[in-house]
């Protein structure tokens, strides 16, 4: 009987790690995966603070400030649609909040609280115009960027005749919401900051929606196609305006951190941003078109940003050259994505 | 100088009035009338190169408002960082038939033909901030603004002065000839050792953890000097964050630097005063009208470097605060 059984024991076994090998290559962030690890091995070749425990704090700060609104922004682009407004909304949150608080001299919670209803009501406004208008969310987006853009200058103007608002640092509830927002703590003597833990939260909720849920089905089925979703029976309209919130919630999250580890803020910022929070979703293996992707993926988008914008300082190379580098380890990175995914289809 | 200037001018418009009229109280209330920023309204415009929401051109219109609530000029203003839409800015008060233009020459190549035309037109053009060496050569009248590379110069020997040996040098747009100009210029005159670094400056995470990876992979770094108040503060917080005793300059200032001045966080700021940019070309405009002068006779007027330091930072206090220095 022993022998009749041990022959296809080994074969079983090979099955099954292949196919547990296959289905690891199918999932969207296997590219970005292996992108960022040889982008590690590389810059910790040629750069030598780029191993140091105090660096890969950085890193991952530098990750973090774009990872938590990548998280977002590639939930949205498995549902199929963009946001251009990410960037300067985090910047109106933040102008909000520091505003709201030092006009009417409230408490700075309350300044929190009318940025997360009033950020929350620009990411609704988003969606309905999108549902309500059937325009492409690029088109609606661009105009509520610019919009935006405008009232945060507007406003700031108006409001405290300068460009910037003055520093709320020594407000009551500055330094509780400076603990949630900002705060850097320290970890076998390194210094971290508290938007790492943050990101990492934000992109196991999303996982976990997006895999576990009801509602994640739903995401994808809207970016795979809208009405194919509809006429299943998923409800479209109120699954695209939650997304376009989702959005504007972690806009609110990350304005809240520039509010209050930076003290004042600048009414021009946050214009550009929006593509960065794109290229991060995508080189994690969000696809232009909807209905594929992972929100790991776009934190190990966040986290080859991370690597590139700071192993570029590490490695002390000529900074006229920044934005080339930036854009090829970028390029390398989505590439690199590409092939492995298509060797997986292939192998399929 | 400008209340010699003024006082110029008076002397000349009772000059004037002495020709044209017998009675004595006439010309005294004429003169009175000038002083107080009589003459005829006039109608001057300003475009220049700023993008929306920068600080400092915020300063500079604050300059060039209140030099035209006292002249009795009423102040139009417009902007575009792209230099073909500059020109186009500028191509649209010509065709309004303002009585003066006030121009930031960034990029000289393409507002060389639109000042030409204003020119063309007898409107006077004045140049302000960047483009010193084009102005009188395009037909300006004037110009107002800092020499980069000598406010570099200045900072180079201010980082000696505080000891610093090896310093960064922050650039938060890259590309722009001015700050690059500054940092040239700082390096001309700095003895150590200055490197310049790029940091993305529409946004502040990035800028602080490009500073900290800079101190980190070279803790030799014992200077850092920014070219922006808000990019200031931002490295110094990521000095602090590093563990790095590098000590923070900076050139152009706000509210909240000068109280890092006053704290020590920051060792000094190099300013350009651009309010006295702003103020002075509407004056020199209205001056030009009035009475045909030209301030700094065809020469390019500095309005800085003006150091700001522990020394003297109580008194510019009150003016940061405002929102005018």
């Amino acid at each position: 009987m022993s022998q009749t059984i041990a022959p296809p024991a080994p074969a079983d076994e090979r099955l099954a790690a292949r196919s547990a090998f296959r289905k690891l290559l199918g999932r969207p962030e296997i590219g970005a995966l292996v992108g960022a690890i040889v982008l590690f091995v590389f810059f910790s070749l040629v750069a030598d603070a780029f191993l140091r425990a105090s660096s890969f704090s950085t890193v991952l700060y530098s990750s973090a400030s774009m990872g938590i609104m990548a998280v977002s922004v590639s939930l949205l682009m498995i549902g199929g649609e963009f946001d251009l407004s990410a960037g300067v909304m985090v910047t109106s949150s933040a102008l909000i909040a520091s505003m709201f608080s030092y006009q009417l001299t409230l408490n700075v919670w309350a300044g929190v609280a009318i940025s997360l209803v009033v950020t929350l009501a620009l990411g609704f406004l988003n969606g309905l115009l999108y549902v309500k208008t059937g325009l492409p969310s690029f088109i609606i987006t661009l105009g509520t960027f610019f919009m935006l853009a405008g009232l945060n200058l507007g406003f700031t103007k108006l409001i405290t005749h300068n460009v910037a608002t003055p520093s709320i640092e020594d407000m009551d509830g500055f330094s509780q919401a400076r603990a949630v927002f900002a705060r850097n703590f320290t970890v076998g003597g390194v210094q971290v900051n508290i938007t790492v833990l943050w990101w990492i939260v934000f992109v196991a909720i999303a996982t976990w929606l997006l895999l576990r849920t009801r509602s994640g089905n739903w995401i994808f089925a809207v970016g795979g196609s809208a009405s194919s979703a509809r006429a299943v029976g998923v409800p479209v309209t109120r699954t695209k305006i939650a997304l376009f919130m989702g959005v504007s919630f972690t806009a609110w999250f990350y304005g809240m951190h520039i509010l209050f580890n930076f003290k004042s803020v600048q009414s021009g910022e946050g214009v550009g941003n929006e593509f960065f929070y794109i290229i991060c979703a995508v080189v994690g293996g969000c696809l232009l078109t909807g209905g594929y992707g992972s929100a790991i993926g776009a934190a190990i988008g966040a986290f080859i940003w991370g690597m590139t914008s700071n192993g570029i300082v590490y490695a002390e190379w000529n900074p006229d050259w920044f934005k080339f580098f930036l854009g090829a380890m970028l390029l390398a990175a989505t590439v690199v994505n590409l092939v492995v995914r298509r060797r997986a289809e292939a192998g399929k | 100088m400008k209340r010699k200037v003024i006082a110029t001018a008076l002397a000349g418009l009772l000059a004037l009035s002495a020709c044209s009229s017998s009675g004595g109280k006439k010309a005294d209330d004429q003169a009175t009338k000038a002083l107080g920023g009589g003459g005829p309204r006039i109608k001057i415009a300003m475009v220049t190169h700023s993008a929306p929401g920068d600080a400092f051109w915020d300063i500079v219109q604050k300059g060039a408002k209140s030099a035209s609530a006292k002249d009795n000029v009423q102040f139009l203003y417009a902007a575009d960082p792209d230099g073909g839409k500059q020109a186009q800015l500028v191509q649209t008060y010509i065709d309004q038939h303002v009585d003066g233009i006030i121009v930031t020459l960034a990029k000289p190549d393409a507002l060389k033909d639109v000042v030409a035309k204003a020119v063309a037109a007898k409107i006077p053009v004045v140049t302000i901030n960047s483009g010193a060496e084009d102005s009188a050569k395009f037909g300006a009248i004037a110009h107002f603004g800092q020499d980069e590379s000598i406010a570099g110069q200045a900072a180079g020997e201010q980082l000696n002065k505080a000891g610093v040996k090896k310093a960064v040098c922050l650039i938060h747009e890259q590309g722009n000839v001015g700050l690059e100009a500054r940092c040239a210029g700082a390096k001309k005159t700095f003895s150590g050792d200055l490197q310049n670094l790029f940091v993305q400056g529409a946004n502040m995470p990035q800028v602080k953890s490009a500073v900290t990876a800079k101190l980190q992979a070279d803790k030799g770094i014992d200077g850092i000097l920014a070219l922006n108040a808000q990019v200031a503060l931002t490295a110094s917080d990521a000095a602090k964050d590093a563990g790095s005793k590098a000590k923070v300059a900076t050139f152009d200032m706000n509210k909240d630097l000068v109280t890092a001045i006053k704290d020590g966080r920051i060792q000094f700021a190099v300013d350009q005063q651009p309010y006295l940019q702003g103020y002075e070309a509407v004056d020199e405009l209205w001056l030009y009208k009035n009475n045909g002068d030209v301030i700094g006779g065809g020469q390019p007027v500095l309005t800085g470097p003006a150091i700001v330091d522990k020394s003297n930072a109580d008194t510019v206090a009150p003016y940061a605060d405002r929102g005018t220095r």
